[in-house]
C-alpha cells in the first residue's frame, strides 16, 4: 500500500512537472519552426542601430526588441509580407534589405543594366569604328612567292 | 582632345555624387509617419502611474512628443533647449520615456530639471516601435488633428529650432 502511495507521488509530480513545462512552451522563442522562420525574415531586414548589419545577427536592443515583435506578430498568424509591412509602415522601405520598386528606386534597379547595356552599345561602336578604318594589304606577287617558299621550307624542315 | 572630354564629365559627375554623399547623414532614415495620424497609445504617467495619458487627449493643441531616456547622452545635450522652449510657453513638450527604469528616470529629471507637461512610461518600447524610434533623442511634432507634421532626429537644437520646428508650430497654430 505504501509503496503504491510513493508510486502515486512520483507519477503525480511527474504529470505537474509535465504541466509546468507545457505551460513554459507558450514561450515561442522555444518554438524551434517559428524561430526559424523568424530568423529567416530577420536577416531580410535591416537593423536600424547598426544599419550594416540584419535584424537577425545585430545585438543592438532595438533588434531585440523586433525581433520579439516580428516573433509576437507571427504568432498572431501574419504572414512574413504583411510583417513587412507592419515595419516598413513604422521605419519606411529603409528595413527592408531588398528595396521594392518604385519610381523612385528605378534607377537603383535598373542602373546596373542601362550600364552594361550602354557598355555593349560603346564596344560594337568602338569595334565597327576599327573594322572601318584597317585597311586590308595586299602581296605583291613576288612577296606572295617567297612568302609560299618560306612556308615550304618551314613544313619540310617538320616532315 | 574629344577623347579625353568624355572620361572627364564621367570623373565629374561621380565625383559631385560623392561629395553630395559625403555631406549626408546616414543615421537619419526619413519617417514615413510623417503625414499620417500618430499611432495611438495609453501609457501610465511616469509621475502618477495610476494615471494614464493618451495623444487623443491632446486633439485641438500643437504639441511635441519627445522620446528620452535617463541612459540617453544626447538627451543631455537637448535638455536645455528643451527647457529653455518650456520656459518659452510656446509648445506644450510631453515626454515619452524609452526603455527606462522609472527611479532611473525621475532622478534624472530631479537633478536636471524637467521641460515636459508629463512624461508617459514606455519601458517596453512598444509604442516607440508604433513611432519608429530607432535611437532616443527622437521629437515629433503634432498638429491640432492629431498628424505628426515632423520629426527630428537625434538632438533639438537651438538652430533646427529656429530653422524647422518654430516656423511649423507657428503654421500649424494659423490652421
Amino acid at each position: 500500500m505504501r509503496n503504491f502511495l510513493v508510486q502515486f507521488a512520483m507519477l503525480s509530480s511527474i504529470f505537474i512537472t509535465g504541466l509546468s513545462y507545457a505551460g513554459e512552451a507558450r514561450d515561442m522563442a522555444k518554438d524551434p519552426v517559428l524561430e526559424k522562420r523568424m530568423v529567416g525574415l530577420a536577416e531580410e531586414l535591416r537593423c536600424l542601430v547598426c544599419q550594416n548589419e540584419s535584424l537577425a545577427s545585430s545585438h543592438a536592443e532595438l533588434a531585440e526588441d523586433l525581433r520579439r515583435e516580428v516573433r509576437e506578430l507571427m504568432q498572431k498568424g501574419m504572414t512574413d509580407q504583411e510583417i513587412k509591412d507592419f515595419l516598413v509602415a513604422r521605419y519606411g522601405d529603409f528595413v527592408l534589405y531588398e528595396p521594392p520598386l518604385k519610381s523612385f528606386t528605378l534607377l537603383l534597379w535598373l542602373g546596373p543594366f542601362a550600364f552594361l547595356i550602354g557598355g555593349l552599345i560603346l564596344l560594337i561602336m568602338k569595334l565597327r569604328e576599327r573594322q572601318k578604318n584597317m585597311v586590308e594589304v595586299r602581296l605583291t606577287p613576288e612577296a606572295q612567292k617567297r612568302a609560299e617558299a618560306m612556308l615550304n621550307e618551314e613544313e619540310d624542315k617538320q616532315a | 582632345m574629344t577623347r579625353f572630354i568624355w572620361p572627364f564629365i564621367i570623373f565629374l559627375v561621380l565625383a559631385t555624387f560623392l561629395f553630395v554623399g559625403l555631406g549626408l547623414n546616414p543615421r537619419e532614415v526619413p519617417s514615413p509617419l510623417v503625414g499620417k495620424p500618430a499611432p495611438a497609445f495609453s501609457l501610465p504617467q511616469l509621475h502618477t502611474p495610476t494615471r494614464q495619458f493618451s495623444p487623443q487627449d491632446m486633439k485641438g493643441k500643437v504639441w511635441l512628443l519627445n522620446a528620452w531616456a535617463s541612459w540617453c547622452v544626447a538627451c543631455e545635450v537637448e535638455h536645455p533647449v528643451l527647457m529653455e522652449l518650456a520656459r518659452s510657453k510656446i509648445v506644450p513638450i510631453y515626454g515619452l520615456d524609452y526603455k527606462d527604469k522609472r527611479e532611473a528616470a525621475l532622478a534624472v529629471l530631479e537633478r536636471r530639471g524637467d521641460p515636459y507637461v508629463l512624461t508617459v512610461s514606455d519601458f517596453s518600447g512598444r509604442t516607440g516601435i508604433d513611432y519608429g524610434v530607432y535611437g532616443v533623442p527622437e521629437t515629433y511634432v503634432i498638429d491640432k488633428q492629431g498628424i505628426i507634421r515632423f520629426k527630428q532626429i537625434g538632438p533639438v537644437t537651438d538652430e533646427n529650432l529656429r530653422e524647422k520646428i518654430l516656423p511649423l508650430i507657428a503654421e500649424l497654430e494659423k490652421k
